[in-house]
């Protein structure tokens, strides 16, 4: 399935885009994540979390086609 | 009453709106880019007391964003040159300034004398001990926080909802996300984010329209894109808050506000100075090389093990793609009482564009 991904702040950043598509065949989370971190090595040290149709998901949760979104946590102020 | 006549005279506030607000105490902790301009609103808006707490004093880089300061309040604390700034905004209500640090000793108390908590800091460990302290007293607490152009906001602990451990329960590690005194911010940025902050303090008190409890609201000041994520309640973390909350005073206060600036060096600074190390903690196979600088390359996940690598007799700089890892690296050797260590500000394509340039010149 196409699944579509948002990126934000310093996780854009590594990724070098904000959004794009990737075909991934597997249905998990964990996979998707093993994936990108073998793509962007660098995210493996950020901590984030992943909302899928604008709602946080857990790793156990069932990848639906529907879009992602990496968030991370900001510090500033 | 002239002053408050543009609320009043809207039919969702009114004078009993307006008597709420007059009524309502509200504590902002950080007087800095989202402080500034939450309390500016607040005040304007006449809410009863309003508490700040700031240990920090002005600086001429704050003033870039940080709208209550002016040049005669360099080198004054922020907490009491808000207080005096906002004086001459609104005289008829009650400013506290607290000139101190909040800590896991003070905060209770503190946060027990106010209605509603606005969280304006800029680190982790402060986000973590409010949050935790407005779990433990029960208050409402309206979250923002900044990265260069993006903005996040959210209000917790709104009527028992979700808390901010129930979005992010893995406290980052110290140095891991950068702030706004090392990446840089837009100016606005935080106006607009601290303003949205004083709106859902105004709707709360009011009890008008929706705020953002269970809700994360990002913000993209370049593309304006703005999403708007659910959070759900972790009962499970909010627990492990309340259980420790008979010896939360007796935490200690782990180093608030960031590492020494003294970890932190430009190529601009060091690329001709003698007797240099240079580390580069990325992966091997990350581009592009820095084929200028004579290089140990150990990638941070390895660097424990290849501690033998560094050179004792040298100054140790470190940098990787965007100066996250080498900061990580720094911190871990510190921990590792290793000294004479440092970051570079810049990633490995600045370094290389600095060295071009400084041999075309």
């Amino acid at each position: 399935m196409n699944i579509s991904i948002k990126y934000f702040g310093l996780i854009a950043e590594i990724t070098q885009r904000e959004h794009e598509t990737i075909d991934f065949s597997e249905d998990s989370l964990t996979e998707l994540l093993s994936h990108l971190y073998l793509k962007y090595p660098s995210l493996k040290d950020q901590e984030f979390q992943v909302a899928q149709d604008q709602e946080l998901i857990s790793s156990e949760t069932l990848l639906t086609g529907k879009e992602l979104a990496l968030l991370p946590p900001f510090a500033g102020g | 009453m002239e002053r408050y006549n543009r609320h009043i005279i809207l039919s969702e506030i009114g004078q009993k709106g307006q008597d709420k607000l007059n009524q309502a105490k509200v504590l902002v902790i950080g007087a800095g880019g989202l402080g500034c301009p939450a309390l500016q609103y607040l005040t304007g808006a006449g809410i009863g007391t309003i508490g700040i707490i700031d240990f920090d004093i002005v600086s001429k880089s704050n003033l870039q964003r940080q709208v209550l300061f002016g040049t005669s309040s360099l080198g004054k604390n922020k907490a009491i040159a808000a207080k005096q700034r906002l004086e001459d905004l609104n005289d008829s209500i009650l400013i506290k300034a607290y000139p101190e640090k909040l800590t896991h000793q003070n905060a209770v108390s503190l946060f027990s004398e106010y209605d509603i908590v606005v969280d304006g800091t800029d680190n982790f460990e402060a986000r973590y001990l409010i949050n935790d302290a407005s779990i433990i007293s029960n208050k409402p607490l309206v979250f923002g926080g900044i990265y260069k152009f993006e903005g996040q906001l959210s209000v917790f602990n709104y009527n028992k909802g979700p808390s901010y451990r129930c979005l992010f329960p893995n406290t980052p590690e110290a140095g891991s996300v950068p702030n706004c005194s090392e990446v840089g911010v837009l100016g606005v940025l935080p106006g607009i984010i601290g303003s949205m902050q004083a709106n859902e303090v105004i709707k709360i008190i009011l009890g008008i329209g929706q705020n953002l409890s269970g809700k994360l609201l990002c913000y993209n000041a370049l593309n304006l894109q703005t999403s708007i994520i659910k959070i759900k309640k972790s009962d499970n973390e909010i627990n492990k808050v309340l259980e420790k909350s008979t010896t939360f005073q007796q935490q200690n206060q782990p180093s608030i506000h960031c590492e020494p600036m003294s970890i932190f060096v430009s190529i601009q600074d060091v690329y001709q100075q003698e007797n240099i190390q240079y580390i580069d903690v990325r992966e091997v196979y990350e581009l592009p090389e820095v084929e200028e600088l004579p290089l140990t390359s150990i990638p941070l996940g390895d660097l424990q093990n290849q501690l033998n690598k560094l050179d004792p007799e040298k100054k140790k700089v470190f940098f990787c793609q965007a100066g996250v890892r080498s900061k990580h690296a720094v911190l871990l050797l510190q921990q590792l009482n290793i000294e004479n260590c440092f970051s570079l500000i810049e990633g490995a394509s600045s370094i290389n564009s600095f060295i071009t340039q400084h041999k075309n010149n």
